[in-house]
């Protein structure tokens, strides 16, 4: 009998212990990550690692500011091109699509969000590449923020799309039979009725698929062109700036880390706290809209 | 279930018709337009893996599956080491954090509540524990690869190795399997448990004999997701892993899996057919893989509507 008991308490606190285990590991990716930062930001400077334009570690200049635009640019590319698709797929597969629809769908969705991000990188390269290099404007390379924007988008489309169903979905049913039963159609209700009511939750699985852009890596390392330019429109027409090649935070990371040393390893790190600080902030605010709608509905309800 | 065409009760009032007409008319383009939407995002995913499929295929044979790399700027030979050290990594990482992520969950979804209600100071921690699982889980996974550098690869010394490898690869995928866990345990009835105790059992026998064969397909399904976030995880690796193209021999050997060795043919080499090739070989793991994943959830709802 004792035996059992003795055995009941010491689970619970191994099983404690693999709970707080993931505080651990939080506090501990915090640290590492800004210890191995402080040599930056004591021989550098804040202002000289955000605010310089120039990155060229060889002559210990280690400006970050291009790579922040890249990235800012790559991730508006990828908003603009995606979000639309994205919520369309959402308001289709919560409210439009006949069930067998859904059954093909929902599966097509959740497999594009499995795909390795390195096999979108290559079909990039392969297929998109290509493509882009027919534009005729002088410096294209076909590698480049389009490419780039392109390839995120179809990358944050399955996360935007699901998050956003499950805004859709979380709408209770007596608001759709009440906005019908005044008269009102099946898109007037979805406009004006169901959408207005997951507007936070939808606005969260775009803030989150901002998220999942910013953090994203490999693919953009093969598709961006990754020259530490400051990106700029090859021409007068100021679309040409997603025709420039660029750089972004995570892949300056990635492509350098392997051979740094000294304060340009530490200007690494550096960069990785400015992403994780930027992923906490938009993961948080993210996190703030779900709770928000989710206590919204169960007070209304 | 629900008429698609409101009745006006002014059938005869023109104005009223018009409007009905007009507004069917922008309902039935806006629904064309959502239709579209769908179909698109089915055709992205169709052209994506059906291209990587078809011109992949083409250079898929017994031999490209079973000889190594030549390694260097050739691209030359197959990919069997990249497949064994795919197979390494997985199970080391999963050795790992399966213990862990299903621990933490249990104890979070089984002993948390009756702790927070006794203990105010505990109730901050496990608010705390979740608020950390959701941090982990939205921290892209560079930012794992540089938290194992610094820690595991420089710090502690094990050098771009499996070992390395796994430590950061396990802290990637901790959050999903405790996510899927906790979900799989709040599907077990609270009957069970009752029953268990009732008849004279402690908590951890109900948990380990009732509770837990219980939410075994669950589980089940969230380590079979980590096995696919760790095939199709590259960054992490990148940083952690080394890249030689030889099999390693121990845990503190280095080496590739297929998602870094096609990374590595795309860039490094102009062996593009052999990284196409490398990218069906994951494209169709990751296809089977998601199979599986469907094939036990629905196996689970049904046994959830037969109990």
């Amino acid at each position: 009998m004792s035996g059992r008991m003795v055995a009941d308490k010491t689970v619970k606190y191994i099983l404690f212990i693999s709970a707080f285990l993931s505080i651990v590991i939080v506090l501990a990716i915090a640290y590492f990550i800004f210890r191995e930062s402080i040599q930056a930001w004591t021989e550098i400077g804040f202002s000289d690692i955000l605010f310089n334009k120039v990155w060229r570690p060889g002559q210990d200049q280690y400006g970050i500011l291009a790579m922040v635009v890249g990235s800012v640019a790559v991730t508006f590319g990828a908003i603009v091109l995606g979000v639309p698709l994205a919520l369309g797929s959402a308001i289709f597969l919560g409210e439009i699509a006949p069930k067998w629809v859904q059954n093909i769908l929902r599966p097509a969705v959740q497999l594009l969000a499995g795909i390795p991000s390195v096999v979108y990188g290559l079909f990039g390269m392969v297929v998109l590449v290509p493509i882009i290099r027919q534009i005729p404007v002088k410096g294209n390379s076909g590698y480049g923020l389009l490419a780039a924007s392109i390839v995120l988008a179809v990358m944050i489309l399955p996360t935007i799309t699901s998050i956003a169903e499950d805004a859709i979905r979380a709408v209770p049913n007596s608001y759709r039979s009440g906005s019908l039963a005044l008269g009102a159609t099946r898109w007037q209700t979805i406009t004006q009725v169901v959408l207005p009511s997951g507007r936070s939750g939808i606005i969260a699985a775009i803030i989150l698929g901002v998220g999942r852009a910013l953090g994203e890596t490999m693919a953009m390392i093969m598709v961006i062109g990754n020259s530490v330019v400051f990106p700029k429109p090859l021409t007068a027409n100021p679309l040409t700036l997603y025709l420039s090649q660029a750089r972004t935070l995570t892949g300056n990371i990635a492509v350098e880390i392997s051979y740094a040393t000294g304060v340009h390893e530490s200007a690494l790190f550096a960069t990785g706290v400015i992403l994780f600080l930027l992923i906490i902030i938009v993961n948080a605010s993210a996190r703030w809209l779900i709770n928000r709608q989710s206590s919204i509905q169960t007070t209304r309800q | 279930m629900i008429n698609d065409k409101p009745i006006s009760r002014f059938q005869n009032d023109s104005t009223m018709m018009k409007n009905l007409k007009v507004r069917n008319t922008t309902q039935s383009i806006w629904f064309s337009i959502m239709w579209i939407a769908g179909f698109a995002t089915l055709v992205v995913l169709l052209l994506v893996v059906g291209y990587v499929i078809v011109q992949g295929g083409k250079v898929i044979n017994w031999e490209f599956l079973t000889t190594p790399p030549r390694g260097g700027l050739s691209g030359d030979g197959g990919i069997s080491t990249t497949l064994g050290t795919t197979v390494y990594l997985v199970g080391l990482t999963l050795l790992i954090a399966t213990p862990l992520g299903i621990g933490a969950a249990i104890y979070l979804i089984e002993y948390a509540g009756e702790q927070g209600l006794t203990s105010p100071v505990m109730r901050v921690v496990i608010s705390i524990t979740n608020f950390a699982v959701e941090t982990l889980a939205g921290i892209p996974s560079i930012i794992f690869g540089l938290f194992g550098y610094a820690l595991f690869v420089s710090t502690l010394q094990f050098g771009w190795s499996l070992l390395s490898a796994s430590l950061a690869g396990a802290c990637l995928v901790l959050p999903t399997i405790i996510r899927t866990t906790e979900e799989a345990l709040l599907t077990v009835p609270d009957d069970y448990r009752r029953g268990s105790l009732a008849l004279g059992a402690t908590k951890w026998q109900t948990l380990h004999k009732v509770v837990l064969p219980a939410a075994l397909p669950g589980i089940i399904t969230g380590i079979v997701l980590s096995v696919g976030r760790i095939i199709s995880e590259t960054a992490v690796f990148f940083v952690t892993l080394g890249g030689s193209h030889r099999l390693p021999t121990s845990i503190m050997n280095g080496g590739r899996t297929l998602a870094l060795h096609l990374y590595y043919l795309a860039m490094d080499t102009n062996a593009f057919d052999k990284a196409m090739g490398t990218g069906a070989v994951l494209v169709v793991l990751i296809i089977l893989i998601n199979l599986s994943i469907n094939v036990i959830s629905t196996k689970l709802t049904a046994k959830v509507r037969g109990g």
